[in-house]
């Protein structure tokens, strides 16, 4: 057992330490958090002065509550979070088994597939952009020129938008669920692999009741963080379509930004803004019940 | 039993090179559209071989204002990365090794942190920042890095963490018998095995930072304006100037492919740490 007075010693050095981290975070994030709760209850509008807000109760969640957009744009969220989690979880499982033993060594392959990881939003959102235009679009030209398919204008017909902002996020998120798997797939201990194939396991058994089992969390882990992201993505999304055409792509996040920013209601937008928390909060804490990577015996 | 994987390897490598491809495309055909000419830009079939021109590139860069969007986003991503490392890693060692009153709300705490979308942020953010009174080029790009730096400190603190968590608890036994401050052991002891763990760090932070743009959109004025946000000026209602935009893209993109090229397992250890050693 520690003395009191060490243990005391020992906080304080432990906050002496914590302190410049914990200064800027409560500065440049936990009171900015505080303000959205803040502003989630006034009617203040951009470029007005502080001092011309006013209370409103609750009035911004009433109006959330039976606002057709919001519940669009929530629908459109888990429409596109539903598709992109599901294509990028089994495509990527399933090429990191597939691939698990043809790529070692073959390190261009990883850096090729980091790649797509690494390119800023906004430059993948033009890209995209360039690749989808309905005229110039190599994307079109090919579908054409390869198999007679006609012009399809993928940012601009309501039923197809979504679609291309899915293949935009498969494309640039795929390989972090590979990478993952594959790191925990190299993670099984060598004997297990051995001990199954001495037993005569074939691979479907291997497969499914050795490897995937094995590396379970890893797999929860990764589903849980994609689907965390799928509520902060905007500026992809920005770029390709604006949300549109009418709010057929208009994710969460980004009717949070265009309503502070373009509609310039700040405090409707934290209201928003408090429903889109909820949601990551809760989302988090399924995160944390699968794995706490911060916690240790001592924790409380 | 065989598993017979032998036989399938040649399909194993055409469908690397083929993922390899699908990959990179998108980012090659950016580079090869950023030397093409108006013509050959718009000719009705892509042009994969073509004379390249330097064109696009020049009027980019002798754009007057392009040393200066250069300038404002090195200032912010490399300050905000410098601070981030610099609070970060004694973070990080207080939470795997002390003992204190809050620890677990200070993890916990640090961990849902970093799942607030960046959006959610900004709309605070920019109330706040004309009652603070950010105004002018440096004091918004003080402004931005302040936000940056907080935004990358959980990353960065809970990437550190798994570094701490390697090292051997003896090594900081013996140097405190020895004699050693706290702050010596861990400047003398901790820090220096911990260098790998500030090198991944270094890569997320800087590469958040560089690529931002929400925050940066809205928050500063023309002349704190950084790359990404002076990129979307070229979307005009005009007429898209695809020939600037990819120049610019590649330019922006240039640090991210010298990292991916000499750093691929630095990231690959940033992506997977949670995940897998969690």
């Amino acid at each position: 057992m520690k003395s009191l007075r060490a243990a005391l010693s020992e906080g304080l050095i432990a906050y002496a330490f914590l302190a410049p981290a914990l200064l800027i975070l409560v500065i440049g994030l936990v009171y900015p958090l505080f303000t959205t709760v803040q502003m989630s209850f006034l009617d203040y509008q951009m470029g007005t002065p502080w001092e011309s807000r006013e209370w409103v109760g609750i009035r911004w969640f009433e109006k959330l509550w039976s606002d057709p957009n919001v519940w669009k744009s929530f629908w459109v969220t888990l429409r596109y979070g539903f598709w992109v989690v599901l294509i990028e979880m089994i495509v990527g499982t399933g090429l990191a088994l597939a691939l698990e033993r043809a790529i070692r060594g073959a390190s261009f392959f990883r850096t090729a597939l980091i790649m797509p990881l690494m390119v800023s939003p906004i430059v993948v959102g033009l890209i995209w952009r360039y690749l989808f235009d309905a005229r110039t679009g190599m994307i079109n030209h090919y579908l054409g020129a390869w198999f007679g398919i006609d012009p399809v204008p993928w940012l601009a017909d309501p039923h197809i938008a979504l679609t291309s902002l899915i293949i935009t996020d498969v494309w640039q998120w795929t390989p972090f669920i590979f990478i993952i798997v594959l790191a925990g797939l190299q993670a099984i201990p060598k004997e297990v692999i051995e001990a199954s194939t001495i037993d005569g396991a074939n691979w479907w058994q291997m497969t499914f009741l050795v490897k995937l089992p094995m590396i379970k969390s890893v797999l929860i882990v990764a589903l849980l963080m994609r689907i965390v992201d799928v509520y902060k993505v905007v500026e992809v999304v920005f770029i390709l379509t604006e949300g549109g055409p009418g709010l057929e792509t208009e994710l969460l996040a980004l009717h949070v930004y265009k309503t502070a920013f373009l509609s310039q209601n700040l405090g409707y937008a934290s209201a928003i803004s408090m429903l889109l928390l909820a949601i990551v909060t809760v989302l988090s804490l399924f995160v944390l019940s699968f794995s706490n990577p911060m916690k240790t015996k001592s924790d409380f | 039993m065989s598993q017979a994987p032998e036989r399938t390897n040649l399909g194993h490598y055409a469908l690397v090179v083929v993922l390899a491809l699908l990959a990179t495309g998108p980012v090659y055909i950016m580079l090869m559209t950023s030397f093409k000419n108006q013509v050959d830009m718009f000719s009705r079939v892509p042009l994969w071989i073509f004379a390249p021109t330097l064109d696009n590139y020049s009027v980019v860069l002798f754009d007057k204002k392009f040393d200066r969007y250069l300038f404002n986003s090195l200032f912010v991503a490399i300050i905000s990365t410098l601070i981030t490392l610099a609070l970060a890693g004694s973070a990080a060692y207080a939470i795997a090794r002390k003992d204190f009153w809050g620890r677990g709300l200070v993890s916990y705490g640090n961990l849902m942190i970093r799942m607030v979308p960046p959006a959610v942020i900004a709309v605070p953010v920019f109330a706040l920042w004309s009652r603070w009174g950010f105004s002018g080029r440096f004091e918004e790009l003080w402004g931005l890095t302040l936000f940056y730096t907080a935004l990358n400190l959980p990353f960065a603190i809970w990437l550190l963490f798994s570094f701490v968590k390697q090292i051997p608890e003896d090594l900081e036994e013996a140097a405190i018998v020895d004699g050693a401050t706290p702050f010596q052991v861990f400047r003398l002891v901790i820090f220096p095995l911990m260098k790998s763990g500030y090198a991944v760090a270094a890569i997320f932070t800087f590469r958040i930072a560089w690529n931002e743009f929400l925050l940066a959109l809205f928050l500063t004025g023309r002349k704190a304006r950084t790359l990404p946000v002076a990129i979307q000026g070229f979307l005009t209602d005009e007429g898209v100037e695809w020939g600037r935009i990819m120049a610019m893209g590649t330019l922006i993109v240039i640090p991210s492919l010298v990292i991916t090229f000499f750093a691929a397992r630095q990231i690959i250890t940033g992506l997977t740490t949670g995940a897998v050693k969690g």
